[in-house]
Order: C-alpha cells, then sequence, then structure tokens
C-alpha cells in the first residue's frame, strides 16, 4: 500500500514535472508572439532608419539635396575638426563645438533649475491631502494640454524688449532701456525650464509620495536636524525619482529644437537646431547625420552616467 | 508628588484638534513617571494613548498644559532636542541602511567619534543578540529581528526615557510573547525609563510596574497592576482588564443588596461606601460553587452553558435576578462532570471579592 503510494507519488510528481516543462515552454513561445508587435515597430521604427542614418553619415552630400552614394569620412572629421579653407590643414570646428557645449551646458543649468524648482513643489503636493493632491496634479498637467509652439510664443510675450516683463519695469521706473533677455541664454534656458519643469515634478513626486514620513520623525527623534534629516534620510530615499526627472528633462533638452529656435534666434544655435539647418538651408544630409549620432552618443554617455550615479550611491551606503 | 524619582511629569496636558468639530485627542491629563519604571498607557484605539506618547517625544505640542523631564519643561523641543526616543510601530528603520548603520545614525547625528559609535553599535548589537546581522539591510531581516534592530537603535544613545508605540503588535504571539520578556530584560539591564503604549491588557498586566488606562483622551485609573486588576474604579476599567461580572445593588449598611433581595456581605473597607444604588464587579475565577442546598436565602443561579477551556471551566449561569453571571473555575486531574447543564448551584464569596464601582 505505502509502496504503490510511493510509486504512484513519484509518478505523479515525474509528470507533473513534464508538465511544468512543456507550460513553461509554451510560456516562452506565448512571450515572443505577444512581443512581437513591438519587436516590429523597434525595428522598422528605431532600428531601421538608425542604420539608415548611419549609411548616411558616410556618404557624400548632394549638390543641391540629397546624397551622392560615395563613400567618405570626410564627414565624420567635419564634425569636431574643420579644415582650413586655403592650406588644407585641420583645426578645431570652434562652430560646432560652442554649440555641443552651449546644449550641454543649458541643458545642465535647466536640469539643475528643475530639480530646484520642482523638488519644492512636489514635496508640496505629496504632503497635501489625497483629495487635493489630485488638483494640483491636475494644474502641474494643464501646461501639457497647449502646444508647445504655443507656450513657447506666450514667453516671447513675456520677455521681449516690448514685452510683459519689461513694460512692467520701465512702468514702475527700475529701468529706461529695456532689458535684453530675448534672443540670450538666458531665454532659452528659461524656457526650457518652464517647458521641462513637469517631467521632474511628476517622478520626484512619485517617489516622494512613496516616502514613509515615519522615517523622517524617526530621523528627528534620533537627534537629527532639518538639513541632516533632508541629505541622510529624504534625499536618499528620494533619489530615484531625482534621477528619473533628471534623465526626462536632460535629455530632450539637449536635442530641444522648438525653443533655442524661437527664443534663442539664430545666435543662441543647439543641438536641434544644428541638425535641423544641415537637412534645411546647409543642404548637408551627412553632415546631419552625423551630427544626429553625435548627439545619441552623448545621450547614451549621459544615460549610463546617470545610471551609475543611481547605483552606485546605493552600494556606498551598504 | 515632588519626590525626585520622577522623570516625566505631565501637568493638565490638553491636545485639541481644530475641526467642524474639536477633537479632544487629550483632555486635561496628569501623569507622573518614575524613573527606571515600566510604565504603561493602556486602552482601546483613539483613546489618546498614541497622542501622549507623540507629546512626550515631541513630534506634536500641547495645546496647553506642560510636560516636564527631570523637572524641566519641554513642552516645546523639538525631538531632536529631547533625550527621549521612540521605538515605533512599524520600527521605522531606514531601508537605505544597514542595520548597523540604522544603530549608528543617533550617535552620528550627536556627533560622536567614528570609533565611539563603532563600539556602542557592537555593544548594541550584542544586547540584542543580533551580532551577525550587522551589514544587513532591514528588508533583508524578519520581523522579529526588525523589533531588535529598532530597539537597539532606539537604545543605542541611552536616553533618559524610551517610548514604545505598540512595538510587539506586528508580531506572531509566540514571538510576542518572546519579545515581552526581552523587554523586561533590557529595561532592567538598561536602567531607562520605558514608557510603553499597548491595546493588550494581557500585555500591559504581565509587564508594566505601573499601568494608566485610557479612555476618550482621559486618564480613568493608574496604578501598579494588581490594584487595577482588583480594584478597578469604574466599569470601563474592570471591563478592559480582565472577565468582569457586574450586579445591580442597593448598599445597605454594609451589605449589598440584589435586585431579588439576595443579600452579599461587604468588606471592612466597602462598609464607609454611602447608601444608595451602586454597580458591583465580581470577577468569574472569585466565585465557588457548590450544589444547592435550597435555602430561600441562598445565592443561586442556573447553569445555561459550559465552556471546556483545558487549563480551566466557564460556567455561564442564569441569577434569580435574571441577570447572566461567569464563574470560571480551574481544572483539577480528579474532578468529573459535577456540574451539568440546568443544575442549580449555589455561589459563595468571598467579601473581599466585591468591588464597589463608581458609575
Amino acid at each position: 500500500m505505502t509502496m504503490n503510494s510511493n510509486l504512484s507519488s513519484s509518478e505523479s510528481a515525474k509528470k507533473a514535472a513534464e508538465v511544468e516543462r512543456l507550460s513553461q515552454k509554451k510560456d516562452v513561445r506565448n512571450r515572443w508572439l505577444l512581443s512581437l508587435p513591438a519587436l516590429a515597430i523597434i525595428f522598422f521604427a528605431a532600428a531601421g532608419p538608425l542604420l539608415i542614418v548611419i549609411l548616411y553619415s558616410f556618404l557624400t552630400p548632394g549638390d543641391y539635396t540629397g546624397v551622392i552614394w560615395t563613400f567618405t569620412t570626410e564627414t565624420w572629421i567635419s564634425v569636431v575638426l574643420e579644415r582650413d579653407f586655403f592650406d588644407e590643414t585641420l583645426g578645431w570646428a570652434d562652430a560646432h563645438l560652442s554649440i555641443f557645449w552651449r546644449s550641454i551646458r543649458l541643458s545642465l543649468i535647466t536640469t539643475i533649475l528643475t530639480a530646484i524648482f520642482g523638488i519644492p513643489t512636489a514635496y508640496f503636493i505629496a504632503t497635501r491631502s489625497p483629495k487635493s493632491r489630485n488638483i494640483w496634479l491636475f494644474l502641474i498637467t494643464i501646461p501639457f494640454w497647449s502646444n508647445l509652439l504655443v507656450r513657447t510664443y506666450a514667453i516671447q510675450e513675456l520677455i521681449r524688449n516690448k514685452g510683459v516683463i519689461n513694460n512692467f519695469l520701465q512702468w514702475i521706473g527700475l529701468t529706461n532701456e529695456p532689458i535684453e533677455m530675448m534672443f540670450t541664454d538666458f531665454a532659452v534656458g528659461f524656457g526650457m525650464t518652464y517647458v521641462y519643469l513637469p517631467l521632474m515634478v511628476l517622478p520626484v513626486y512619485a517617489s516622494i509620495e512613496k516616502l514613509d514620513f515615519k522615517l523622517v520623525e524617526g530621523a528627528y527623534d534620533l537627534y537629527a536636524s532639518r538639513w541632516q534629516c533632508l541629505r541622510r534620510i529624504i534625499v536618499p530615499l528620494v533619489r530615484p525619482g531625482l534621477i528619473a526627472g533628471s534623465i526626462l528633462v536632460f535629455i530632450p533638452c539637449l536635442g530641444a529644437y522648438v525653443t533655442p529656435q524661437i527664443l534663442g534666434g539664430g545666435n543662441q544655435l543647439m543641438f536641434g537646431n544644428l541638425i535641423a539647418l544641415q537637412f534645411g538651408q546647409g543642404k548637408n544630409w551627412p553632415l546631419g547625420a552625423a551630427l544626429s549620432l553625435t548627439l545619441m552618443v552623448i545621450v547614451m554617455i549621459a544615460l549610463v552616467y546617470f545610471v551609475k550615479v543611481s547605483s552606485g550611491e546605493n552600494k556606498k551606503n551598504g | 508628588m515632588t519626590t525626585n524619582d520622577e522623570a516625566i511629569e505631565i501637568k493638565n496636558a490638553l491636545k485639541v484638534y481644530k475641526g467642524d468639530t474639536d477633537v479632544y485627542a487629550l483632555n486635561d491629563v496628569s501623569l507622573m513617571i518614575k524613573k527606571n519604571e515600566f510604565f504603561t498607557l493602556l486602552g482601546p484605539s483613539g483613546c489618546g494613548k498614541t497622542t501622549l506618547l507623540r507629546l512626550i517625544a515631541g513630534f506634536e505640542h500641547p495645546t496647553s498644559g506642560t510636560i516636564l523631564l527631570n523637572k524641566e519643561d519641554i513642552s516645546l523641543l523639538p525631538p531632536n532636542k529631547r533625550p527621549v526616543n521612540t521605538v515605533f510601530q512599524n520600527y521605522a528603520l531606514f531601508p537605505h541602511m544597514t542595520v548597523g548603520g540604522n544603530i549608528a545614525f543617533g550617535l552620528e547625528m550627536l556627533g560622536w567619534s567614528k570609533s565611539e559609535v563603532a563600539s556602542a553599535v557592537d555593544e548594541m548589537l550584542e544586547l540584542v543578540k543580533m551580532q551577525d546581522l550587522k551589514n544587513r539591510r532591514p528588508a533583508e531581516i524578519s520581523g522579529g529581528q526588525q523589533q531588535r534592530v529598532a530597539l537597539a537603535r532606539a537604545l543605542a544613545p541611552k536616553p533618559q526615557v524610551l517610548l514604545l508605540d505598540e512595538p510587539l503588535s506586528a508580531l506572531d504571539l509566540k514571538l510576542r510573547k518572546q519579545m515581552q520578556i526581552e523587554l523586561k530584560r533590557l529595561q532592567s539591564e538598561t536602567g531607562i525609563t520605558f514608557v510603553f503604549v499597548t491595546h493588550d491588557q494581557e500585555e500591559a498586566l504581565t509587564m508594566s510596574d505601573r499601568i494608566a488606562v485610557m479612555n476618550e483622551g482621559k486618564i480613568l485609573q493608574y496604578g501598579n497592576p494588581r490594584d487595577i486588576y482588583h480594584h478597578p474604579e469604574n466599569k470601563f476599567v474592570a471591563n478592559f482588564i480582565g472577565d468582569s461580572n457586574f450586579l445591580l445593588a442597593d448598599i445597605q449598611n454594609g451589605n449589598a443588596v440584589l435586585t431579588d433581595g439576595t443579600e452579599l456581605k461587604l468588606s471592612k473597607e466597602n462598609k464607609q461606601v454611602s447608601n444608595g444604588q451602586k454597580s458591583i464587579l465580581i470577577r468569574p475565577e472569585h466565585v465557588q460553587m457548590s450544589k444547592a442546598k435550597g435555602s430561600k436565602k441562598a445565592f443561586e443561579g442556573k447553569i445555561s452553558n459550559i465552556v471546556y477551556f483545558g487549563t480551566d471551566t466557564h460556567f455561564h449561569l442564569e441569577l434569580k435576578t435574571g441577570d447572566d453571571f461567569t464563574i470560571r473555575k480551574q481544572n483539577t486531574p480528579n474532578e468529573g462532570t459535577d456540574f451539568e447543564i440546568g443544575a442549580v448551584v449555589e455561589l459563595t464569596i468571598d467579601e473581599n471579592a466585591i468591588q464597589i464601582l463608581n458609575d
């Protein structure tokens, strides 16, 4: 009797394992099947075009537009270097480099500004009652309802020489001449901070909302000052949201096109404008392709850095 | 009240939460907690015991009244300026720090040197028997272990008073019993005053030197566990701690006359009580039962139900007055089933077992 039951139990175990294995196999197949649409989109909309961009960056620009199918690396050299018009010696392409640097600098400043304005905002919302939290979040998302162009022109209206701010300053007699704000780095930074602020607020809010305020009480109870509590408890716990927000702000900033175009004018070109220029007036598609890829590399480096920061900090505290 | 051994004194503390209708979380509470005492605040949820604890910790400030720590007014000091630490209900361990990091936190904030912190952390880990888990994260250890870490973290800065906010409520029964003993050991080893909040009457009775029973923002009674159990002042306290039989009685010259005319003798202390209608309390285990002899004056009841509990048996009776009455009888190996449902029994009550209540 016992023998029998043992036998049958081991047999049934075998059977169960077999069923398990088969169902797992089926599971894996199903998973591939289910992800097929997404994979197709990624291939046709991301990987495919990317390959074309890479290909184009190694071709010769056509006379008016498009490309001539002759292989060259000249374009890639001209991304950072410049051939002298007369004696063909190579020097730094200052025009490009200054645009790269401005893009990175303005993106960094924008990220820092959105963090400075965004963290207190997120903290404020997260500490409201659950009911009013939704209203505040709703208010934060309202700007998304109107087109980016409209919002950017609204900022222009605020800061131009005969705009709202300058009119007001002159009216109260603080200044006689209008303060030049349009077409400066300030205008671009200001505009981008405004546009990308919600992208910082939302992820930071999400992580503050998850924060257990008992931990803050615990820190106070253990003799931490407000500042120490912020630095040792709140910031480390909110860091994932802060990093997500930084990524969401920094990366689109690098490639921003509309804001620098309208608020920066022709003087304050950023990466996005430079690329657009090559495909448009510049009629240099290969250079546009090479610049696009350069931007991608910079974004990749930034992403890897952000990921490193977030995982590195975790280890340090361990 | 002016002895030198008081750790905390609370004078007329009032805590009102403004709203559509004002909520009196604490309503004129005065209390004295002695040094090296295991003091328990006991009451149902919402009775104000946690509010009182938070007032002592400094997370909230009283609407009026004062809190003295070693005769110093600390009512308005922030939590980080009070030599008082808290063990939170859900421990509130810092999830991004290790066990060792959690214990070290308070000491670092106090500005101790690295070597002092390190040796104190090791000492605390040994005290709560957690040496092996120093480098684990809170998420990687069990609930009971988290509890020990929370204790070690709060004890490490050697506070004058340790506040414990229902620290055992998240643990299962066996672990809870173990931690009760552990807590008593820690308290006697460290000599720190413990203020313990719980809604579990058994926990309060077994662990405390003194208990304050609270309800609706007020302290109803405080004293040592024996006093509270044997001499509760009112129905709420009697009901909250232990099982109770309440009977309505007319007090007449040292006797309690029940509504059916049965007379029960009162003890000498209770003879002072003025005549009139009162509630009396009789604990179920303070009553003896025997077969009814049929005398008219006897205090009798009819068994309506019997519940067997292993160590003892509960007999539910119906008295001649119509009241329900419970008797708890300890089981012995030689006992048969003397009493059966439907039998009429005579009850004998020691005069000291009758307690007259104030409401």
